[in-house]
């Protein structure tokens, strides 16, 4: 990939929680890089409260970030005034997990499709309008004459892909997928990932696709990053990451996801995690993946690792396992 | 889909939104009646002159204290004037006092809530806290310290409720406003590149609609209370000009003496019209709310 269309450089978010003396600071977001070219599906990874969901708000400053570069078609992204924002607006779009709670249940859906158009003054006139918003919803499956209704008047899958419909308004380069299939039934979640798929190819959009395990993200992402507790632990090709995980990790990961055969499903070995994500406030010393790490040894407490390039140049993992390179912690 | 076919959009929106929202409202027989109700009221008021039998001053020792007759449905005061004139008459003062106050208080108390709520951080605690100073006065302690500054008068009570009224629309409406600014649509909205104005103006006023529908109907009922206090107090409402609450009030002097009319139908004139207020008012929230008005419609009753 020649020129990115999204970069991002060491993205940290910190949240400040408490007053005074408890004052304590969050991490939710420490230190993130990603690469991601013009009409590619970059999957993120992680667990619930690893801090991907608040990377993709960040990328588009729905938070603002604490530290870092976001660089998305030759604009700095964090130097855009307020009003240059919202103009930039146009080309990032995103597309949200809850279909229930990301419709103003207020207004009709075609109102809601329509919102981008008049804030970007697209398709503007009553006819040009509602043709735009039908057309909008057809693209997305559905009937241009539903334009008229409530959000409550439908299903959850109609509804995200009402949510699509909303994204692909303005015409944009990027859509962040937040978890878009992960409250849907799982007859339905085909059907919504069939359709991203198309207006990918179609349209040429990049994606940033979200989601809390492999097995969602294993058909759509030309790459995919992992993410632990606010940092990127492996970075691969989709294929090579299936393949070769390199990081603990990541192992863990794909051995949950089930196999559709019963004979291997039965054999297949589970690596099991114990205990809980440690707490963002107050990340363990070193790897941060040392607490839970099945494969953890006496350096992970001493140096916090980088990112290195491991069976191959295109695959990175931040894993003592492949070397020891990081930053040695004080103690 | 395959339900297609059973789903129709209506041909113009905005327009036909608003048919919906009245025709949900006049599907709810009690907020009918409602209207029905409220509509008489301010036509009687605004026609009280060719309707009203006597003016109100119209005063006749000879005919004092009579009870409800042919002449006099109401009966008559103390100084023999016929309480059906007054109680008509008085519907515009009343009338007057709650959409006035209220207005008043609807509109500047939703735009310290707005504010607050939206802005949150120092503006929000400045702001709550001069409501909070506002509304740890006794209402009637606080209108007649307005009212002696101002002199009394019609309009010096009208901005004196108003202004006693607002810290509760200001607290009502940064509670939905904290709670909606939070939801995901807001988020989507802004991710689409909608300014504050548009956000707060196209989704977080339309969500906060429904208690504050509620707390209108509410301080309507009291509007009409407090003045009742304060021309008690001679500091609202002058006379001879009638005004419901003030009837009430000199007719407290004549229960004993079994003038029962006086009191009644005054006191009759306040329920009818706070108890349609608030069929309008909780049947204009419903009206409102798309869940509810699907409901209604597919129910076609209550």
């Amino acid at each position: 990939m020649s020129a990115p269309l999204l970069q991002v450089e060491d993205l940290s978010v910190h949240f400040t929680v408490g007053r005074g003396r408890a004052k304590q600071t969050v991490r939710a977001v420490d230190g993130v890089d990603l690469t991601l070219g013009a009409g590619e599906t970059l999957g993120l990874v992680g667990e619930s409260g690893c801090g991907k969901t608040t990377t993709g708000l960040a990328i588009l400053r729905l938070v603002e970030p604490t530290a870092g570069r976001v660089t998305f078609d030759g604009t700095d992204v964090r130097g855009l005034s307020t009003r240059d924002l919202r103009r930039w607006r146009r080309r990032a779009a995103m597309i949200f997990q809850d279909p229930y709670a990301s419709l103003d249940p207020r207004l009709p859906v075609g109102e809601s499709i329509g919102e981008a158009l008049d804030i970007h003054d697209l398709h503007q006139g009553t006819q040009a309008r509602r043709a735009r918003i039908g057309e909008l919803l057809e693209r997305c499956g559905l009937h241009p004459r539903v334009a008229g209704r409530y959000p409550h008047e439908f299903s959850g899958g109609q509804r995200q892909r009402i949510g699509i419909a909303r994204a692909l308004a303005c015409e944009p380069d990027f859509i962040v997928c937040d978890e878009p299939i992960a409250a849907l039934d799982v007859s339905i979640q085909a059907q919504v990932m069939n359709l991203l798929g198309e207006l990918q190819s179609d349209l040429g959009l990049a994606y940033l696709f979200i989601a809390h395990d492999l097995a969602a993200v294993q058909h759509i992402c030309d790459r995919i990053a992992v993410m632990y507790l606010g940092r990127v632990v492996e970075e691969a090709e989709r294929l090579e990451l299936y393949r070769s995980a390199q990081h603990p990790y990541t192992r863990a990961l794909l051995s949950a996801i089930p196999i559709p055969d019963p004979v291997r499903e039965r054999k297949r070995e589970r690596i099991r995690l114990v205990g809980d994500v440690p707490s963002p406030i107050d990340p363990p010393s070193g790897c941060r993946f040392r607490t839970r790490c099945p494969e953890v040894f006496d350096a992970c407490e001493r140096i916090d690792p980088a990112l290195q390039a491991v069976a191959g140049p295109d695959h990175t993992a931040a894993c003592l396992l492949h070397g020891e390179v990081g930053t040695e912690v004080a103690h | 889909m395959s339900d297609d076919e059973e789903l129709q959009a209506p041909d113009e929106p905005a327009e036909a939104r608003w048919k919906e929202t009245l025709s949900a409202l006049f599907a709810n027989r009690l907020a009918a009646a409602g209207v029905v109700v409220l509509t008489l009221l301010i036509l009687s008021a605004l026609l009280a002159d060719v309707v009203a039998p006597y003016a109100f001053t119209d005063d006749d020792l000879t005919r004092r204290l009579q009870p409800p007759s042919g002449a006099h449905w109401f009966g008559t005061d103390e100084l023999g004037r016929d309480v059906f004139s007054r109680v008509l008459f008085g519907a515009r003062v009343s009338l007057q006092v709650g959409a006035v106050a209220v207005g008043f208080s609807l509109v500047l108390g939703t735009l310290i809530g707005l504010v607050s709520g939206y802005r949150g951080g120092w503006t929000d605690i400045v702001l709550m806290r001069a409501m909070d100073v506002l509304f740890s006065f006794p209402v009637v302690l606080l209108a007649i310290a307005i009212v002696a500054v101002l002199s009394p008068s019609l309009t010096n009570t009208m901005i004196a409720i108003g202004v006693v009224f607002t810290p509760i629309f200001a607290r009502v409406v940064r509670g939905s406003v904290l709670s909606v600014r939070e939801e995901v649509f807001v988020r989507a909205s802004r991710s689409l590149g909608a300014s504050d104005w548009r956000i707060i103006s196209r989704h977080v006023l339309p969500n906060v609609a429904a208690p504050v529908i509620v707390q209108t109907s509410l301080s309507l009922a009291f509007a009409i209370l407090t003045e009742a206090a304060l021309s008690y107090l001679g500091i609202g409402v002058q006379p001879p000009r009638p005004a419901w609450g003030l009837m009430l009030l000199d007719a407290q002097g004549f229960i004993a003496t079994g003038a029962w009319w006086m009191s009644i139908f005054p006191g009759l004139a306040i329920f009818i019209t706070v108890a349609s207020l608030n069929l309008v008012g909780d049947g204009l929230r419903d009206a409102l709310d798309p869940k509810q008005r699907s409901i209604i419609q597919s129910r076609g009753v209550t």
